[in-house]
């Protein structure tokens, strides 16, 4: 229930963020808008990795609740590698945006854009850290409580970071400017 | 392990030092770098504690101690604006004084004593042994407080914000705020937003899931009830702020122009995030000061709460409305025709709900047997002040009017008489009200009531005046005023200023007084008697126990009947006569209750995790400002200290202990901060 | 972390794993035997790959369309918004098992994400995000 609680919480989080970028995508210079610099193909391959991972958690959560240790730290682990392939390519991306000429202080596009993304990426990333604790804990059967519930709870994190993109991959890259 | 064995049962309990200390056995070894701490004395007890009433007390300590920072600040304030062209203060103090004292009192006071008064009450109002995560609870507290005193330190390192409470753009922009105090503001309520946010989680849990055996939503108490809109109302509104606050941090410190209208940004950005968080703080304010006023004036009315279902509903709608009206704050901005008649319309419906409150709290003393002790003065006396600052808050609603009064003194008149007087004035009476519950002795009555009056008097001889000066035009954070244009006759500035600041000195010595009474009822050689065990004959749960009530609150988990259960234990209707008369003492049902006590009673175990894990944060704020690295040692601890947290089991190892009910996730946690 | 024994037997008709709940949704089999926790929703793999399934192939046409902007038009903004919606339910329903647990908890995720587009929403209106200038 607490995560439940604080996943209604990050949604105003994320409806701030994401208020705030549709707000200021229009404000760039005439060559560095989202329409010229997102690359929409590469995008959606790593939403794609997003939304594999969610499979890939489902079915950690599952074999935890079946008490199946050997296969939930399986598919914790490919979560996780997911997980950090997606954030991989964000970094890549913003690395490629960079390069372009886009920082962070050049618009507010890319001010808000950056922000937007990053947190969200940062939200991945601290998922990712607690999928890796949870296969270190679970190797030497240290969890307290309930492990299946443990794992339910990150999972749910999880999900919830993957549903956060699935909105941003529509506003921010899908919907032209 | 801490078990706790009642020393009156005769099972085998490890050797008890003394009698009615609470065993704590040695732990086992905790997973991770440290022992558990084990104290239940002495100072290792408070700093280490997950108890939510020792948490509790703490809240109120602190809170109490910035209150007097803020009243301070205010009567500096109140000094300067004294005479004309005041001296007391430069234009930049000045502005750092109305800035931080308006910060200081929501923030640091009525916010955190609001919370106070739920850590400590909410448990025991609703039959708990405590919060559904005493280790969040504990890290609450702390970052509370290492969030306060981050925040206050920038007094010393180069002045403090200076732009405002509510810190318009691009007014505290660093060019027209050149110092550091924004940037500590900004980051000092980052750290003091995750105390209340993960309060607000653990509260809403606790009350959703752990009541008494019997106790349906509608036979909770009304103070439970009320602050349980107040945690939605902190759960949602919390990270609205959190983003307006990261995106001023991106302006300041790393060089983002989310509100810098030369690069084309638009400032309302900042007046609607903060505005959209800033309303439903509002309530957040004032709630719990209604929901103390609904617990104290049933009891000293001998009445049941007039339309229990229409105050709690009234408050569900409060919280709901209070989330359309933000923007009447910016009918000045320019919004367009379109949203000042909207916001204009929700904002004098949201008077519906309170007047209903209003008027359930007339009808509950209507035909009671009234008996004025000091924290029915102080319940009394916050529907009057209430009363009038809702009228005039029903004026700011009207559009063509506000824009007349808004950046006057009008405003402040109102605020503080809603705020004040009704915020503050609860908070007061639920002093009074629940000072035998939690150390054992009642207040003074007789300093009490001078403590009551001289608040009273203060309150309205300083904020009264202010709806003249207001509407006479005074701006509000000005620094002085003028002889020369101060006007004539009844409506003088320079008279009604004086009289505001004579007020805010009695104001203060009225405060004062309550200090002195707690140390008049706590010094060494004081003859108070010890506090019957139910010296008000109240209704609800919390007296059902000891007074100060154990450490595992109740032997055992009453079972609930009734709303208003421990009234309905006390007395029952003669179906006779029809009159109400008394079968049972509060003494007789706690005998009973004990001699059926429980045998093994489990606490959460203290911990060293939250306090680390709550003082790296400020490390980590002071790296955003002065040093990057900073901010990795800072991180490094959290992470550290995280992972210590999640290995930690809340319980230490005992066999027969039961898997936890809800979670029992470190994960929780964990996602928590993150 | 409930903090006595005694609460996890208490909690009451809210409580997140209510046990009633999911007696009433009895074609999910395997609850039984490891005690009450956790059975609830678990479906067999093939059920979920079958849901990813569907979920990849919604983001397949929603990349689509960034090549048929043109021929799509109006079309396109309403579209694209509803495959997003289906692919939040999907998720939140069948991943994060909120069709089969306590209502309360999607009460008290909708509830947040309500808020959030209303207040959200009224804030872009005030910017007049959505009248075309």
């Amino acid at each position: 229930m607490a995560m439940w609680l604080f996943l209604g919480s990050e949604c105003l989080l994320f409806g701030g963020l994401i208020s705030t970028y549709m707000l200021y995508r229009g404000r760039h210079s005439a060559e560095l808008g989202p329409d010229q610099i997102f690359d929409i193909p590469f995008t959606s391959v790593s939403s794609f990795v997003l939304l594999m991972s969610s499979l890939t958690m489902v079915l950690a959560v599952s074999a935890a609740a079946q008490k199946d240790d050997r296969r939930t730290n399986l598919w914790l682990t490919i979560t996780a590698l997911l997980g950090a392939t997606f954030v991989g390519g964000q970094v890549y991306e913003f690395t490629v945006m960079y390069r372009e000429g886009l920082g962070f202080t050049t618009s507010l596009f890319s001010s808000s854009f950056y922000t937007l993304t990053g947190f969200h990426g940062v939200h991945v990333t601290v998922g990712i850290i607690m999928l890796m604790a949870l296969v270190g804990i679970n190797k030497r059967s240290r969890v307290p409580g309930d492990k299946a519930e443990v794992v339910e709870m990150v999972g749910l994190y999880w999900h919830f970071v993957d549903v956060v993109w699935i909105i941003i991959f529509t506003l921010v890259y899908l919907i032209p400017a | 392990m801490a078990i706790i064995e009642r020393p009156t049962d005769p099972a085998p309990v490890p050797a008890v030092a003394g009698s009615g200390a609470p065993a704590v056995v040695t732990p086992s070894q905790a997973y991770g770098v440290l022992r558990r701490p084990v104290s239940s004395t002495g100072w290792r007890s408070w700093v280490f504690t997950v108890d939510h009433k020792k948490l509790g007390i703490m809240y109120g300590v602190v809170a109490m101690f910035f209150f007097i920072m803020g009243g301070i600040e205010a009567l500096l304030i109140r000094l300067q604006l004294a005479g004309p062209e005041g001296t007391v203060l430069s234009a930049g103090l000045y502005n750092e004084m109305f800035t931080m004292h308006a910060t200081t009192m929501v923030f640091l006071f009525v916010m955190p004593m609001a919370a106070a008064f739920a850590n400590y009450l909410i448990p025991l109002q609703i039959g708990a042994r405590d919060v559904a995560f005493p280790r969040i609870n504990a890290f609450g507290f702390w970052c509370f407080l290492a969030g306060g005193l981050f925040l206050n330190t920038s007094w010393f390192l180069g002045g403090a914000a200076d732009g405002g409470w509510f810190m318009y753009q691009p007014n505290a922009s660093p060019l027209y705020s050149p110092t550091n105090g924004v940037d500590f503001w900004a980051l000092g309520l980052q750290i003091t937003g995750i105390a209340s946010l993960t309060g607000a989680i653990n509260l809403i849990v606790t009350i959703l899931n752990m009541r008494a055996p019997g106790m349906t939503l509608m036979k909770m108490p009304i103070f439970t009830w009320m602050i349980l809109v107040v945690q939605f109302l902190l759960l949602f509104a919390m990270p609205v702020i959190t983003v307006a606050l990261f995106l001023l941090m991106f302006q300041r410190s790393f060089g983002a122009t989310f509100f810098d209208v030369a690069a084309g940004a638009d400032p309302l950005l900042w007046q609607h995030l903060f505005w959209i968080f800033g309303h439903p703080e509002v309530y957040i304010i004032v709630l719990p000061g209604f929901a103390i006023v609904s617990e104290v004036l049933p009891v000293f009315s001998r009445k049941p709460l007039f339309g229990y279902r229409f105050v709690v509903f009234s408050g569900a709608a409060i919280g709901f409305v209070g989330w359309g009206v933000w923007a009447h704050h910016m009918f000045a901005s320019g919004l367009g025709p379109v949203s000042v008649a909207v916001f204009s319309v929700a904002t004098m419906l949201i008077a519906i709900p309170t007047g209903v409150k209003i008027v359930n709290w007339t009808l509950t003393m209507w035909g009671g047997k009234i008996q004025f002790t000091t924290a029915m003065l102080f319940a009394v006396g916050l529907v009057v002040s209430f009363t009038i600052g809702g009228l005039s808050g029903v004026t700011h609603a009207v559009a063509p009017s506000d824009t007349q009064q808004t950046d006057t003194y009008y405003i402040v008149a109102h605020f503080h008489y809603t705020i004040f007087g009704g915020a503050v004035l609860g908070l007061f009476a639920g002093f009074y009200y629940w000072w035998p519950k939690a150390f054992g002795k009642l207040l003074n009555e007789k300093l009490g009531k001078w403590n009551f009056w001289l608040m009273m008097i203060g309150m309205n001889m300083t904020f009264g005046p202010m709806h003249i000066i207001g509407l006479q035009g005074q701006p509000r954070r000005m620094m002085n005023w003028t002889e020369a244009r101060a006007g004539e006759g009844f409506f003088n500035l320079g008279f009604w200023n004086r009289v505001a600041s004579v007020g805010s000195f009695i104001l203060a010595i009225g405060v004062f007084l309550f200090l002195v009474n707690i140390w008049y009822t706590h010094r060494a050689k004081s003859n108070t008697p010890k506090a019957p065990l139910d010296p008000w004959d109240a209704r609800t749960l919390e007296w059902i126990t000891q007074s100060p009530p154990k450490e595992h609150n109740f032997d055992k988990v009453p079972t609930v009947h009734a709303l208003d259960e421990f009234f309905h234990r006390k007395y029952e209707v003669d179906h006779e006569t029809g009159e109400v008369r008394k079968v049972a003492t509060a003494e007789e049902i706690l005998a009973a209750e004990e001699a059926q006590g429980d045998k093994h009673i489990h606490l959460p175990s203290p911990s060293y995790w939250p306090i680390i894990l709550a003082f790296a944060l400020p490390v980590m704020a002071y790296g955003v400002i002065y040093n990057r690295l900073l901010i990795v040692v800072g991180g490094l601890i959290v992470l550290l200290a995280m992972f210590g947290w999640a290995l930690e089991p809340s319980v230490a190892d005992d066999s027969d202990y039961d898997p936890p009910a809800e979670g029992g996730g470190t994960n929780k946690e964990l996602a928590t901060i993150g | 972390m409930s903090t006595t024994a005694e609460h996890s037997d208490h909690t009451d008709v809210e409580h997140g794993h209510g046990h009633d709940d999911h007696a009433a949704h009895g074609e999910h089999g395997q609850h039984g035997q490891h005690g009450q926790h956790e059975e609830h929703g678990h479906k067999p793999t093939s059920y979920y790959v079958k849901v990813a399934l569907f979920l990849g192939v919604l983001t397949a046409l929603e990349t689509a369309t960034y090549w048929v902007v043109e021929e799509l038009g109006a079309f396109l903004v309403p579209s694209l918004l509803i495959m997003m919606a289906i692919k939040f339910v999907v998720v939140a329903s069948l991943f994060m098992h909120l069709k089969w647990d306590n209502k309360i908890f999607s009460w008290l995720f909708y509830s947040g994400l309500i808020l959030a587009v209303l207040v959200y929403a009224a804030f872009l209106a005030t910017f007049r995000f959505f009248t075309p200038t």
